[in-house]
């Protein structure tokens, strides 16, 4: 806890991990600014990162436990930092953007109920483990209603405002289980890990819940859902600023789309027109026409300016498309709404047929290993250039001059003053008191682990992105990624699947409908237990987690009441791409420093001048991708670490690199 | 790789802050430092390069076929695959070395070499010496691992689908390995599926679909069921890009198949001699129109009568191509300016209806010149053709001996041959450039009238023994010399140039009653 661990002066202070913070802190750290970048919570990326299976699950816990984590008092060890004419702005100690978390298990249940109660994550199935049993005794209704009963009592009683306080239904099961907030996550992964000590007896290929806690490494479960465009302002970023050495890609292999009670491959590109199937060959034609004028729109004004003020969906319907055409256009190409205008869906379609063919024959691509590696990267390039990193590190309070009405330093939660000329921080970081408006959006999100793809191709490692258009008019439209093992983020034999949509209410309570469309759920109510081949031609539903994620992405700077050097960044928004938070990066980079470039390409390794003889007499530098004698030797050294487990890093690095010790 | 990240991360993290710290910002080697000492890499390569060539070379006029000299090579080939000379050295040691090892060794010895040409086509996959070479050590090595090969041909072509060093290459492999024609049919599939634009992969198809379905009396004829399946895949090529010519050119050899274009003609040839006591005989004999003997040759017969017989359609043919008239209509509706498919519809009424079907494929010809202005001289070429085959038949059924093409904006006149009998013919208000030399053919032609045309070229008017009158009225004959060769048509009786530039010249009577003395009635 020695305070002389930090540096008491930086350019830039920056709190939070998400994608937005670390990309201002690798611009700034690579022009040359200190930064001192801190988050509170013990791993990278904030919303935007990615688990584990057991991960994620303490993940879930710690949401649960949040409410009753006390707020150290530590207001009079930073009071006596603070100097005359100083003012001091606290901030939120607790993180309220996450709510209505739910988790239902589906995966049988191998072990009986005494191996349940030794394991600290049993404690949030129970209920389901006992639906599904009773599931299979054709008893299916009554356990159903205990379920959604408790739904709807918690919702009724929490307005949206108080969203941390709402807390799972079934609470009172797993009060026992909780039993330190402090409990570090390495101790719950040793649980975690001895409890299927006796190993579950393998039956047929079926996947159990213990299987899933056993190959609980090989997930890498996204809080947020989010593609690539190829030609988007994130992949030109990583282009341009040569962060992209960090990370490996997978292009999305297929756009697909649900209609009429089917899921149907869109095709996209000139080789999907030329192979489809479902297409007449006029309507070939007539895509291919309306597509080839899409792209340079522009050029034609003749052809839309009646309907600037119109829907695309009328204009659509003007140039004779069939029903086919206008669907995969509207919702799978151009993925805009029924009231989007002509101009906006026309530009939505030509940026995303400009995106095909640079990488493959969609126009998307996924970081391996999950989106959380993305902030993780830009983290790295921050470093790299001399940024210091500390996790479970936050900032209690902002020093304000009160003369300038400008941050001049802040005071650490270990009671460290360091001062400095920026302070970034992450919305969620932010007190009411210094909001001048709470009105948010959410998103709904829904995380499901499933058996088997929505639609079974020739090869079955593709990531398909699935369009799902509103059920009825007043829901909304849903964004469906599906992703295999290879991609890294879900182990052999399942596939990891993210729902995403704007939320009307609760993540369950928009996304379950969609869910039961597309994919078999054991407790759907009123199901045969002798299950019909339609029903079993879904993939069947193992793991299904709900919640709503707050969307602050409508918040600028007048939003807050905070002192001018201070920069909020708000938090993942509801589309597909991650070009506002790129945006909103490169915005605040030029606030802090308007005459430098933004992330400019970092050097080549062999283009370093290094002063001095030390360093450079020590080896590899920072280039690891060309030397893997290096690569290995490093690994060596590594000692603890096992080659097997790639994904285990995604864990392990971020605790291990916080520079200031725990000690 | 995602480990070995990461650790590196923490490692280099520590590092940099030491390194970058007390200077704030990292310091760079600027441009001219950078190619200074790129240009001191390349220097350093290019001598080690010339003092390994002149090894190799010395050694092997020296005769030396040793394992050092593969080794030399390899050195040289790995950074330069093009160097032909080396890998013919190469081979002569390889064959030394073979001759002194034992044949599991031998086995060991090309499988290497194999390894070898294989980073060498990393280096420049389109290097003609090592696909050579590759074709080579396949045939010398004992056990050769077809299937190894056809992998390697697939992940190249993954790569590059057009490079047709490995096309040539696939081919010798499949042929060496008997694949079956059904899996390299799917293997073409493969290929158009991905990107349809690949001439090589149709036309692999178009070799293959023969082989498929062998018909026992047309070799080069498909089954009317994969036929159909056919014309399904590039109607969906044509409709999805239809300016893409690659399966427009499949296609058209589609319905080649379907229509049989290789009629065989069977001619009837009557011979005169050139004696003055005519003698005929009539020989028969067959010939492929196919093989583009569209002009016969006259050998030492002088009249040459062909009956053409057209063969007909059968139902089935017909209505396949009737339907596929109708989905090139159905393009053409979406796509009016498109020039493929204007030219195959033009194509299939021929071969449906020539005649039913004519002035819909003027039509079809006038938008072709304006929407590919490029070729307008072709598609006229291609229009007087079709013109004159279509008059060419109306003249069979009537069977007359009166030629009448007048007015028909023929740019080219062909299939003379088929009117050897003919013994008036009109071209007047035409855009002929030129009588070709094979006009010469129509032996029985009597009165030729070509007004209003450009001719400025009278090279086929030789040798017709019974023309007696031509009329060449506003044309472009310029020069005296131009007429010389109607002084070889000794019946020539009656001439009529009027309106053509020669009149301009001085003692054009004179000279012209020198040229032609049997000329009796010729207006200037």
């Amino acid at each position: 806890m020695a305070a002389e661990d930090l540096p008491s002066q930086f350019d830039v202070v920056i709190l939070g991990t998400g994608l937005t913070e670390s990309v201002i802190a690798a611009a700034c750290s690579r022009v040359g600014q200190s930064v001192l970048h801190l988050d509170r919570r013990n791993y990278y990326a904030g919303n935007w990162a990615s688990f584990t299976f057991n991960g994620l699950l303490s993940w879930i816990e710690q949401y649960k436990n949040q409410q009753e984590v006390q707020i150290t008092e530590l207001e009079q060890v930073w009071r006596s930092l603070i100097d005359e004419g100083e003012d001091a702005v606290p901030l939120s100690a607790l993180d309220s953007s996450i709510s209505n978390l739910e988790v239902f298990c589906y995966a049988s249940e191998e072990e009986e109920k005494e191996e349940e109660m030794k394991t600290p994550l049993s404690s949030f199935q129970p209920v389901n483990a006992e639906t599904v049993s009773e599931e299979a005794n054709g008893d299916s209704t009554e356990a159903h209603d205990t379920v959604t009963g408790d739904d709807t009592t918690a919702s009724d009683a929490k307005t949206p405002n108080e969203e941390h306080e709402v807390s799972e239904p079934k609470e009172d099961q797993h009060t026992s289980d909780i039993s330190e907030p402090s409990q570090s996550q390495e101790e719950k992964e040793s649980q975690l890990s001895s409890s299927p000590a006796d190993p579950p007896v393998e039956v047929q290929k079926k996947i159990t819940y213990q299987k899933l806690v056993k190959e609980g490494r090989r997930f890498n479960i996204d809080l947020v859902s989010k593609l690539m465009y190829s030609r988007g302002a994130l992949v030109d970023l990583l282009i341009k600023s040569n962060v992209s050495r960090y990370a490996e890609f997978k292009n999305i292999g297929r756009i697909l789309t649900y209609r009429n009670g089917k899921v149907e491959q869109v095709p996209c590109s000139r080789a999907d027109v030329f192979a489809s199937k479902q297409l007449t060959v006029v309507e070939k034609r007539m895509l291919m026409k309306f597509l080839t004028f899409c792209l340079d729109f522009e050029q034609h004004p003749e052809e839309y300016q009646d309907y600037t003020e119109k829907p695309f969906r009328e204009f659509l319907k003007n140039k004779k498309l069939t029903e086919n055409l206008q669907h995969f256009i509207l919702h799978s190409i151009a993925m805009v709404t029924q009231h989007t205008l002509t101009e906006e869906g026309l530009k939505a379609t030509q940026h995303f047929l400009r995106c095909l063919g640079r990488y493959g024959n969609t126009p998307f691509l996924f970081p391996l290993y999950g989106l959380g590696e993305i902030p993780q990267c830009f983290c790295r390039m921050c470093a790299v250039f001399g940024g210091i990193y500390c996790l479970r590190h936050s900032v209690e309070c902002l020093v304000v001059d009160k003369v300038s009405n400008k941050v001049k330093a802040v005071i650490d939660t270990r009671g460290q003053r360091i001062s400095c000329s920026h302070f970034v921080v992450e919305d969620s970081y932010i007190r009411d008191e210094q909001r001048q408006s709470t009105a948010y959006r959410q998103i709904s999100r829904a995380v499901l682990i499933t058996d088997r793809s929505v639609l079974p191709s020739e090869s079955d490692q593709q990531i398909s992105m699935v369009t799902i258009p509103p059920l009825e008019s007043s829901a909304p439209a849903v964004r469906m990624v599906e992703l295999c093992s290879s991609s890294m983020t879900c182990m052999p034999g399942t596939y990891l699947v993210h729902l995403t949509c704007s939320s009307s209410g609760k993540a369950q309570e928009d996304l379950a409908p969609v869910i039961s469309q597309l994919f078999h759920v054991s407790t759907i109510p009123g199901e045969e237990p002798s299950e019909g081949a339609e029903e079993r031609s879904k993939p069947a539903v193992l793991w299904v987690m709900y919640f709503n994620m707050r969307d602050t992405s409508a918040l600028d700077s007048s939003s807050y009441s905070l002192p001018s050097n201070v920069h909020v960044c708000t938090g993942p928004d509801d589309s597909l791409c991650s070009d506002y938070s790129i945006k909103l990066a490169e915005s605040v980079f030029h606030h802090i420093l308007p005459d430098e470039e933004f992330c400019p390409p970092a050097p080549n390794p062999e283009d370093i001048i290094y002063d001095g003889d030390g360093p450079q007499a020590e080896g590899p530098g920072f280039d690891e991708s060309t030397n893997t004698e290096a690569d290995k030797s490093l690994a060596e050294e590594e000692g603890n670490s096992e080659p097997a487990e790639m994904d285990s890093v995604t864990q392990q690095a971020p605790l291990d690199m916080t520079p200031a010790s725990e000690e | 790789m995602n480990l070995y990240c990461f650790t590196i991360y923490r490692s280099s993290s520590q590092l940099s802050l030491s390194v970058f710290c007390q200077h704030g910002r990292v310091k760079i080697k600027s441009t001219a430092q950078q190619e200074e000492e790129k240009r001191k890499e390349k220097e350093k390569k290019l001598k080690a390069f010339v003092s390994a060539r002149d090894a190799v070379l010395k050694k092997r006029s020296a005769g030396e076929h040793d394992e050092e000299a593969l080794q030399l090579t390899r050195q040289l080939l790995s950074s330069n695959p093009d160097f032909a000379t080396l890998w013919n050295y190469r081979r002569e040691v390889l064959l030394h070395l073979e001759t002194l090892r034992e044949k599991d060794e031998v086995q060991k010895l090309y499988e290497s070499e194999l390894h070898f040409i294989e980073a060498c086509l990393k280096v420049n996959p389109k290097s003609y010496g090592c696909w050579h070479h590759r074709t080579w050590v396949n045939t010398r090595l004992p056990q050769p691992d077809w299937t190894r090969e056809l992998g390697l041909c697939d992940r190249c072509l993954s790569l590059d689908e057009r490079n047709f060093h490995c096309w040539d290459y696939r081919r010798v492999v499949v042929k060496a390995s008997g694949v079956s024609v059904e899996q390299e049919l799917q293997f073409t599939d493969r290929l158009i599926g991905s990107n349809f634009s690949n001439y090589s992969s149709w036309h692999y198809r178009s070799t293959l679909l023969p082989q498929l379905h062998p018909q026992p009396f047309h070799s080069h004829r498909v089954c009317e069921e994969q036929l159909l399946k056919e014309y399904e895949l590039s109607h969906n090529a044509f409709f999805t890009d239809p300016n893409d010519q690659s399966a427009w050119f499949y296609y058209r050899w589609l319905l080649g198949r379907g229509v049989c274009v290789c009629v065989c003609l069977e001619l009837l040839c009557i011979c005169e001699d050139t004696s003055a006591h005519p003698m005929l005989c009539v020989c028969v004999c067959v010939c492929s129109r196919a093989r583009g003997d569209d002009q016969l040759c006259v050998y030492d017969l002088h009249v040459c009568v062909c009956i053409c017989g057209r063969s007909e359609l059968s139902v089935e043919k017909s209505s396949v191509l009737q339907a596929e008239l109708q989905s090139c209509n159905q393009l053409l509706e979406l796509e009016p300016q498109n020039k493929w498919c204007l030219l195959t519809i033009i194509l299939l009424m021929r071969a449906l209806d020539p005649l039913g079907h004519e002035k819909e494929t003027l039509a079809h010809f006038q938008t072709l010149k304006e929407v590919d202005p490029m070729r307008s001289t072709y598609y006229s070429d291609l229009c007087s053709k079709f013109l004159i085959e279509n008059t060419i038949l109306k003249m069979e059924y009537a069977e007359v001996r009166v030629f009448s093409l007048s007015n028909k904006n023929l740019t080219t006149l062909c299939h003379l041959d088929q009117l050897l009998f003919v013994t008036h013919i009109n071209l007047s208000s035409n855009q002929l450039l030129r009588l070709p030399p094979h006009f010469a053919m129509l032996q029985c032609l009597e009165v030729l009238e070509a007004d209003d045309n450009a001719i400025e070229n009278l090279e086929g008017l030789y040798h017709l023994p019974k023309l007696e009158e031509v009329s060449l009225r506003n044309n472009q004959i310029c020069k005296l010399s131009d007429l010389e060769s109607l002084a070889s048509c000794t019946k020539l009786t009656r001439l009529d140039l009027r309106g053509n530039p020669v009149h301009r010249t001085a003692h054009i009577e004179s000279e012209l009653s020198q040229l032609l003395p049997r000329v009796t009635a010729l207006s200037l």
